[in-house]
């Protein structure tokens, strides 16, 4: 992927990690920035990069969103098809798949589970049961999702499921029980503050995993795989906690 | 000339208009009838000739067989899909009709399918923009609602593609809406547009900034909207007629169009007053007569317009945002004309929604707004960018006949997804994917939108190709997708069966007939209006010969509008619009003193006692204007 080094208006300050080469526009044959053509103007071919590099980013999981939002409203004004509307066919091509790219990749980015999914992939870690990915992943292949019980949540999500099952039934006799949906609502913000905590943890994974991107010590290579693996721990608890909220929400309701 | 500007066009389920941007502003343009409001219904008259608008109104009482009203309701949609709507709406659909198959719409002995029907409409509010700007239209945004799946959009655009239009974007109904309004919006907003219209509801959240215009989420229900309430209101007549009349009017399409007539005014008045009366006459001399207060009617209508708050609160939740941090709401569409909607829309949101531009055209506005972003760059749009969403996820069917999502709903589009397949089989070249759109688990519960055969995979061991789909949907909202084989390299060839639409070579079938039967293209019409306009003027300097002010002229301003008169006859007989146009436009000048001198004469006669009619003034060449054109006067062009 072609991006240029230096600072330029759309706001991308740092080069993509790969090797980074300066092209020409296609049209007026002005050096241009990656994905429009600073001099005219023009969309320039789409070429395939990742989510990180199309921002011109590193691959940090700290990531600044307003910055991000700004960014992604300045690439829009030149990349999408609305803009183009009234180019040549082939412009009004590239004008469609880099939109999308912009729009796929700021989706990814903006949402902090969604980035360090994408991360992890990038990073070629598959992630387990629980992540969205997960349960689509098993829906495409058919096979039963597995459920892997956290095990420091093993017992309290024991004793959940049976109120649960309880609370359903009372709802469907019509018959509520206000003990049991007190217990419920206490549950519920005990999950809450559970998964407050684990974003914490995640920040602080994340904060582990920029100072490896950053260092050239090649000691901290080693941190790499457990910082990885740290995440992904985090990420599966997070999914299953959001889980047991959602069905608490859905009796409760 | 200046090419004529793209226009913007609001296809609804009750009326339909078309809107530019004349300067900085949007403007509706008005029909031949003056109206902004073309109502969207399609008729085949007396003669076989297909009339729109107003002119087929009164088929809907005359003959209701040879009439149809809100076809959008039928747009992209599949016989099994509408079975609810044929016991309230009385479309009759053709007979040999097959499950799977495109509707087709009997009118008196012919058939068309929706988008057909949704092409004379379109077609019609085309003229009306030609006969505006004296010029071909090719160019138009045309709103759907944000709600309306691929196939209603699909069907939409090929809608467009049967009138002669390139529809250089479909725009989600709230977000035209929401650009009218921001036209002179500077600040930064999060906004909310609650759109009843005839036939649908949309609920979308955006948030503006600088110009951008950002669809955050939508929601909404293809099938709520005014019908609805008319619908029950027209049972509850056709109930009361049967029991107190023992008149059983359900099978007399006349009753039930007269009763629906003055349902709608009915409703209508309710919007303004406390009570409203109907009348209806019945068949045996009989008439239904019945008051009803705004209160019964309000609570009629309740459980119609509870069925909006499900979406808005969707909608609100997955914006993440609560009411309070919506800084202004926006209604759009008829209905929202009905105080109780208005009050609803008041407790949802906690603030007195915004209603300074008439709901009825304000989706056309900014239609024309969105136009001009794309054709254009005014001064006054040129900073605006609008960034919508995918109202439904899209999905790919997968083992057990659950859903896999690719593309989440509220997405902003273009958006697209990338996925990977391979075979099962050893040697196995085909691979079918079926495509669906909506938010439930299992594919059955959705939205099936196509089934894509991947061909001429190269044959390998199962498990070994690697088939790349790319799904991407477009700013239209439209999917569109790319397959190849990555060890091959080979782009694959890919099969589309839409489930509920019509292939490229139908709708250029029907593109082709639709011109064959068109009355004339815009260029002949043009040549028929000069001469139509030539012949009037030579029959009133007819009768200016045989008035006393003929006499009153010099003979050398005689014999100019003798030579005149024979240049404007010779080039009658040509087919060039603009040589008629400038020979009338010589007469004309050139009969301006014989014009003022009948003017005289005919003030002098009145004094005497005479009447006007008798001077012949209002057919002088000069005062009513025979270039007038058609807006001021029915018939004349």
């Amino acid at each position: 992927m072609p991006l240029t080094d230096d600072k330029h208006d759309s706001g991308i300050l740092v080069a993509s990690p790969s090797k980074s080469t300066k092209t020409n526009c296609w049209s007026c044959g002005e050096m241009r920035a990656a994905h429009f053509c600073q001099t005219c103007g023009k969309v320039q071919p789409p070429a395939p990069v990742d989510y990180f590099a199309f921002f011109g980013l590193p691959y940090h999981l700290n990531l600044d969103g307003p910055q991000l939002e700004r960014e992604f409203y300045s690439l829009s004004r030149h990349l999408h098809p609305d803009v183009n509307a009234v180019r040549t066919p082939q412009e009004q091509e590239w004008s469609l798949q880099q939109s999308s790219s912009l729009n796929d990749a700021y989706r990814t980015l903006k949402d902090p589970i969604a980035r360090t999914e994408y991360l992890l992939r990038l990073q070629g870690v598959h992630l387990e049961e629980q992540s969205t990915a997960a349960t689509e992943e098993a829906r495409r292949s058919g096979k039963a999702k597995k459920q892997v019980v956290p095990p420091d949540l093993l017992e309290e999500v024991f004793e959940l499921n049976m109120q649960l099952e309880e609370a359903r039934m009372n709802k469907k006799m019509g018959e509520p029980d206000r003990s049991l949906e007190r217990e419920l609502h206490d549950q519920k913000k005990h999950l809450q503050e559970k998964q407050d905590g684990l974003m914490q943890d995640l920040h602080r994974a994340w904060n582990d995993w920029d100072a490896v991107i950053d260092s050239t010590d090649s000691a901290l290579e080693d941190d790499r795989g457990a910082v990885l693996q740290r995440m992904m721990d985090v990420l599966n608890q997070r999914a299953y906690v959001r889980n047991l909220l959602r069905d608490i929400d859905e009796v409760l309701e | 000339m200046n090419a004529p500007p793209i226009v913007g066009i609001d296809l609804g389920t009750t009326n339909s208009l078309v809107a530019y941007m004349e300067g900085d502003r949007p403007v509706v343009i008005p029909g031949e009838d003056g109206s902004n409001l073309l109502p969207s219904v399609v008729a085949l008259d007396e003669r076989g000739q297909i009339v729109v608008g107003n002119a087929a109104h009164r088929h809907l009482i005359e003959a209701p067989d040879r009439a149809v009203y809100s076809v959008k309701r039928l747009m992209g949609r599949g016989i099994e899909d509408i079975r609810d709507e044929l016991s309230l709406f009385p479309f009759r659909l053709a007979d040999d009709l097959l499950a799977g198959e495109v509707l087709r719409i009997k009118l008196g002995d012919k058939t068309f399918t929706p988008p057909e029907i949704s092409a004379f409409i379109l077609r019609q509010l085309k003229r009306n923009a030609e006969r505006y700007f004296d010029s071909t239209v090719t160019k138009a945004v045309i709103t759907v609602p944000a709600y309306f799946n691929d196939a209603q959009r699909q069907a939409t655009k090929d809608a467009g593609r049967m009138a002669g239009l390139e529809v250089l974007r479909l725009v989600n109904e709230p977000t035209a809406a929401a650009l009218a309004y921001g036209l002179d919006k500077k600040d930064a907003a999060t906004v909310a547009v609650y759109d009843l219209g005839g036939g649908t509801f949309d609920i979308s959240i955006l948030k503006l900034h600088e110009g951008i215009f950002e669809v955050i989420a939508t929601n909404g229900d293809t099938h709520l909207g005014g019908d609805d309430i008319d619908n029950r209101l027209i049972a509850i007549a056709l109930d009361d007629i049967r029991g107190d009349l023992g008149i059983d009017a359900r099978r007399n399409a006349e009753v039930v169009q007269a009763i629906r007539k003055s349902r709608i005014d009915a409703k209508i008045a309710l919007s303004s007053s406390d009570a409203a009366t109907l009348d209806v006459a019945l068949p045996n001399g009989k008439r239904y007569q019945r008051e009803i207060t705004r209160a019964q009617f309000e609570q009629l209508i309740q459980p119609i317009i509870d069925r909006t708050v499900g979406p808005v609160k969707q909608a609100m939740k997955d914006a993440g945002l609560s009411t309070r941090q919506i800084d202004e709401a926006v209604l759009v569409g008829g209905s929202t004309r009905i105080p109780r909607v208005r009050q609803l829309v008041e407790e949802l949101f906690q603030r007195k929604p915004h209603r300074d531009l008439n709901p009825d055209e304000v989706v056309a506005l900014g239609a024309a707004v969105q136009a001009n972003i794309l054709g254009g760059r005014s001064e006054a749009t040129k900073e605006m960018l609008l960034l919508d969403i995918t109202p439904l996820s899209l999905g790919i069917e997968a083992l057990g006949g659950v859903v896999a999502k690719i593309i989440h709903r509220n997405s902003t589009i273009p958006a697209s997804a990338t996925e990977h397949f391979t075979t099962g089989v050893e040697g196995q070249t085909n691979v079918a994917i079926h495509v669906l759109q909506g938010e439930r688990e299992l594919a059955e519960d959705c939205r099936s939108l196509a089934r894509f055969d991947l061909k001429s995979i190269p044959p390998m061991p199962a498990g070994l190709p690697r088939i790349e789909v790319k799904f991407l949907i477009d700013a239209n909202g439209i999917l569109h997708v790319s397959a190849r084989e990555l060890r091959s390299g080979k782009q694959a060839d890919i099969q589309v069966q839409p489930s509920y639409g019509l292939t490229d070579e139908q709708v250029e079938n029907m593109l082709l007939s639709s011109f064959d039967n068109a009355e004339e293209d815009f260029r002949k019409r043009q040549v028929i209006e000069a001469r139509n306009e030539a012949e009037t003027i030579l029959s009133a300097l007819e009768k200016g010969r045989r008035n006393s002010a003929w006499d009153q002229l010099t003979s050398r301003e005689r014999g100019s509008i003798d030579k005149q008169e024979a240049a404007l006859r010779a080039v009658m007989q040509e087919d060039e619009c603009q040589a008629i146009r400038s020979a009338i436009d010589v007469l004309n000048s050139g009969t301006m003193r014989l014009a003022e001198l009948m003017m005289d004469s005919a003030v002098g006669w009145a004094l005497k006692g005479k009447s006007m009619e008798t001077a012949d003034v209002g057919e002088g060449p000069a005062s009513p204007h025979p270039l007038a054109k058609a807006e001021i006067e029915k018939g004349s062009g």
